[in-house]
């Protein structure tokens, strides 16, 4: 129940200590001492397990069998060939190969006026105001993924938009591994100035049949009134561990939309911390999963809401074959001061296989009385009744399933706000709907 | 709306006082030694006349207690309880077990007089008569022990048993020894697992094959010592067929230390029986600043071990400094269903943590939870609870709804649901809101001339309306009365 004596470590846990004996070293003191303290807090307190609140439904301790080494630099050429997502949606396109930036790949040239782009290696040794913000976001509790990403991270993008500029092209960070089974980390830093407006994507692909480790973390720094999109892909080979942390900090009158898209990775765990600091924000969340063979997949939201009037909105679907396994934890804290919330989380998840699983765990936490806070959870199968609709039309079973399954994961897909990215996601949910068929 | 009128009227009554049954009633009583070791489970077992098997099964379950540690994953925060400070066998004092009603020290009788629970026969039948109600027998306890159980006779006539589960054990040791830790085993958790050990008393219910209980069962729960912890144990078993509708109540004087409560009720519905638990909880909920009142470790699990079974638990909880409460059900034979109603409400410093668990084993089974939160003051509600269909529960089916209402900015309203799915053909429905008292349904009742306090318990009791309507006749209208006093104090 709690309070046990700690395990013997498990072989992972030990190989990750082994790794973090050797921290990078670059980007000053303060953050050698970040570093420092992530490894600390790992060594103290280990990979999570099913005790672990948070970690309830992905035990990282019995899923994560083995350490792998750090990644070296992958060959551009192999990941010239890697490289597939969100290709031909027109945005600036920088790579990152098993956790460092490939400058080859990169398109770095013609800025727009505002916007700032920098290998995160490079900003780390030039130092400087940016660099100030990287490592402040915090969750207020001790992650695990988060914890072996802020000690082994070295390299990733840090951009920042100047206050006022819209950035209308959307920016793409492609983050692609290849080559032997390793484990790769990237940060990267996203710093949006006031009035400022981005779009920003993020996406994970590599080789089918290696069982490599990604563990990516964003840090997301929105001042007032500005305006962030982001879209996020997950399509890692069918063997690969995927932990991603998005950490977001919520200046006040804010726009920001985040939707994900994962069908990749054995096991995925994405999780997502936003506090929402300034007033009158309206932040949305979605996310579309879809799983089979065997795959699991965890997205985790915390939405802290500590200030009066904003708006949250969470709707995420869940499609499940074979024996896959989703995990849908989303909670919303209103704190005291946050009168006038206004906050709505909904999770939705069809389940295609006999042996497939949904856990969901949607939680309020409540301490204003001047809210309107609700969730809603749903699983089943697809409703006969619909079926019976198209098949009486002529529609083979399998297609009638697709067309129903593509309707209920378009809906979480219209929210994205960019056409061309937008179009992108329908095309891998189709894609993912034909292999099935 | 008559109910409604009387909702208000009582508010109107209440004085700054709310708690009306903190009175302690001075008798002299019979307690076991302070502290709790070996000798004190052999003291408990000795004074009950138990045969060896049970002392052997407590003082099992009492080995394992100290080997296991207190729960915290509960969203409670309380000072530790001093195990070794408690009384945890204390009897009023009489001479040999009382032959009828006449012989109970009529001190007692005068404080369920005046909790309004009418003991003797006589008196109830006149005043059910004038009223036109059903009957109800009653088993009352008081401190640790059943001080009198009503219409034994007439129980018996259809077959029914109803008495104290001590004496169950002596006059029916098959069943007890059958059922008892069947539903909620020993070593279920820490304080299931204390009451094992220390149980003193609490009602034992079996109804035959195929009979109708003729009345509803009632057992009124009272602790009046101090420094004494309650700890009963309840068993209901309905055979195949059977029907039975069962109704708790609880209170405790006022105190200013806290006392601790921690019971075990077990259900077991065979194929095609039906049992209907209903409680309502007003344990003494400690003054405004916190001080006092009862800590509240309740495990209530119901098994639906027959085919089209039934379980329906409807819960009022406005008592207790500390609640922590599920009353869950194991829907284990096929098409059986479990139902789940609560009315949680918290005021004060009050903590409530409490919810359900519907575990879908069987096919076509269904379960429906509606749990309805307010809370009040500076407390904090909580309703936690776990819906799951195990790989083989084909076509299982949850509704679940909980609305919180939340009445002042001090106090906090929280949902924690568990909900997990092993079987595609199992559906889920999961909805949960939290929100205050609209301005508009406020203004709307004030300018029709009600004070705001007034206005407050009637919407309070539009959003509770759906539980109310699951309690049988004569509880709803002290739930609703309930209601009104709980929440007294909290508007302005």
């Amino acid at each position: 129940m709690n309070a046990e004596i700690r395990p013997i470590r498990t072989p992972a846990e030990q190989g990750l200590s082994g790794e973090l004996k050797n921290l990078p070293s670059s980007g000053g003191a303060r953050i050698v001492a970040l570093r420092e303290a992530a490894a600390k807090a790992f060594n103290d307190n280990g990979l999570p397990h099913r005790r672990v609140e948070e970690w309830k439904y992905t035990d990282l301790r019995t899923l994560m069998r083995e350490a792998l080494p750090v990644s070296s630099p992958a060959q551009s050429a192999q990941v010239e060939a890697h490289a597939r997502l969100l290709i031909d949606t027109g945005a600036r396109r920088l790579v990152i190969a098993n956790g460092a930036v490939v400058p080859e790949l990169s398109d770095l040239a013609d800025l727009e006026s505002g916007l700032t782009i920098q290998p995160l290696a490079t900003a780390l040794a030039a130092g400087g105001d940016l660099i100030a913000r990287l490592g402040t976001l915090e969750p207020g509790r001790y992650d695990a993924a988060l914890a072996l990403n802020t000690a082994l991270a070295a390299d990733g993008v840090a951009i920042s938009v100047a206050p006022g500029a819209v950035i209308e092209r959307p920016i793409h960070v492609a983050h692609v591994f290849s080559g032997k089974a390793a484990a790769s980390f990237a940060r990267n830093l996203v710093v949006l100035g006031a009035g400022a407006s981005l779009t920003y994507a993020e996406s994970f692909e590599g080789p089918e049949g290696v069982a490599y480790q990604v563990n990516s973390a964003t840090e997301f720094v929105v001042a007032d009134e500005a305006s962030l999109d982001l879209v996020r892909v997950q399509e890692e080979g069918a063997n690969a561990l995927h932990l991603s942390t998005l950490l977001f900090e919520v200046g006040k009158a804010v726009k920001l939309n985040a939707f994900t898209f994962t069908s990749g990775a054995a096991v995925t765990r994405t999780s997502l911390y936003a506090r929402l600091n300034g007033a009158d924000s309206a932040v949305s969340f979605n996310g579309a999963i879809l799983l089979k063979d065997r795959q699991h997949a965890d997205s985790t939201l915390f939405v802290d809401h500590q200030t009066t009037g904003c708006e949250s909105r969470e709707l995420f679907k869940h499609v499940l074959d074979d024996s896959s396994r989703g995990v849908f934890q989303g909670k919303i804290v209103v704190r005291q001061p946050a009168q006038k919330t206004d906050g709505r989380m909904m999770s939705r998840a069809l389940l295609l296989g006999d042996d497939a699983e949904m856990d969901n765990k949607p939680e309020l936490e409540i301490f204003a009385d001047d809210v309107a806070c609700g969730h809603g959870a749903t699983c089943g199968a697809i409703d006969d009744d619909l079926l019976f609709y198209l098949r009486a039309r002529g529609i083979p079973l399998k297609e009638a399933q697709s067309l129903l399954v593509q309707a209920f994961v378009g809906e979480a897909i219209e929210t994205v706000a960019n056409d061309e990215l937008r179009d992108a996601l329908v095309e891998r949910a189709e894609a993912w709907l034909k292999a099935r068929a | 709306m008559p109910a409604v009128q009387e909702t208000v009227e009582q508010v109107r009554s209440i004085d700054v006082d709310q708690y009306k049954y903190g009175f302690f009633t001075d008798i002299e009583s019979e307690k076991a030694p302070k502290g709790l070791d070996e000798d004190t489970v052999r003291f408990i077992s000795a004074k009950k006349g138990e045969p060896e098997w049970l002392l052997e099964w407590r003082l099992d379950a009492f080995r394992r207690w100290q080997t296991m540690p207190e729960p915290k994953w509960a969203r409670v925060d309380y000072p530790p309880i001093p195990y070794q400070e408690l009384y945890y066998y204390a009897a009023p004092k009489q001479k040999a077990g009382p032959k009828s009603i006449d012989e109970i020290d009529p001190e007692i009788l005068a404080t369920y007089e005046k909790l309004g629970i009418p003991l003797r026969e006589r008196d109830a039948l006149l005043g059910i008569e004038s009223t036109g109600g059903s009957k109800v027998a009653v088993d009352a306890v008081f401190d640790s022990v059943s001080v009198a159980t009503t219409f034994k006779e007439e129980l018996a006539k259809a077959g029914v048993i109803f008495m104290p589960i001590s004496e169950a054990v002596r006059e029916h040791p098959e069943l007890v020894k059958k059922y008892l830790g069947s539903v909620v085993p020993v070593t279920d958790n820490f304080f299931a697992t204390l009451n094992s050990a220390v149980f003193s008393d609490g009602s034992f219910v079996y109804i035959p094959k195929g009979v109708r209980c003729p009345m509803e069962l009632s057992t009124y729960f009272r602790i009046n010592e101090r420094n004494t912890g309650q700890f009963e144990r309840t068993l209901i078993i309905a055979d195949e067929g059977s029907y039975v509708s069962y109704l708790e109540g609880c209170t405790a004087p006022m105190r200013d230390e806290n006392q601790l409560h921690a019971a075990v009720v077990e259900l077991v519905a065979l194929a095609d029986a039906e049992i209907k638990y209903s409680t309502v909880q007003n344990w003494y909920p400690g003054d405004s600043e916190g001080k006092g009142g009862i800590f509240n470790f309740v495990t209530k699990r119901g098994d639906c071990r027959g085919d089209r079974s039934k379980i329906s638990w409807t819960q009022v909880e406005t008592g207790s400094a500390i609640t922590w409460k599920y009353p869950s059900c194991i829907l284990r034979g096929d098409e059986s269903q479990g139902e789940f109603y609560s009315i949680a409400i918290s005021n004060g410093r009050q903590q409530v943590d409490s919810g359900t668990k519907m575990i879908h084993l069987g096919k076509n089974t269904s379960s429906r939870i509606i749990s309805k939160g307010i809370a009040a003051g500076r407390s904090d509600n909580t309703y936690r609870g776990l819906v799951s269909a195990h790989r083989k529960a084909t076509n299982a089916r949850n509704f679940t709804n909980c609305d919180s209402l939340l009445i002042g900015d001090q106090c906090g309203a929280h949902t924690v649901p568990y909900i997990e799915s092993k079987n595609a053909s199992a559906h889920f429905e999961h909805e949960a809101t939290t929100s205050k008292i609209s301005e508009d349904q406020l203004f709307y009742c004030r300018q029709r001339g009600l004070d705001p306090e007034e206005a407050t318990a009637l919407i309070v009791n539009g959003f509770v309306k759906d539980v109310l309507q699951q309690l049988p006749m004569e509880f709803a209208v002290e739930a609703q009365k309930l209601i009104s006093v709980s929440l007294e104090g909290s508007v302005g």
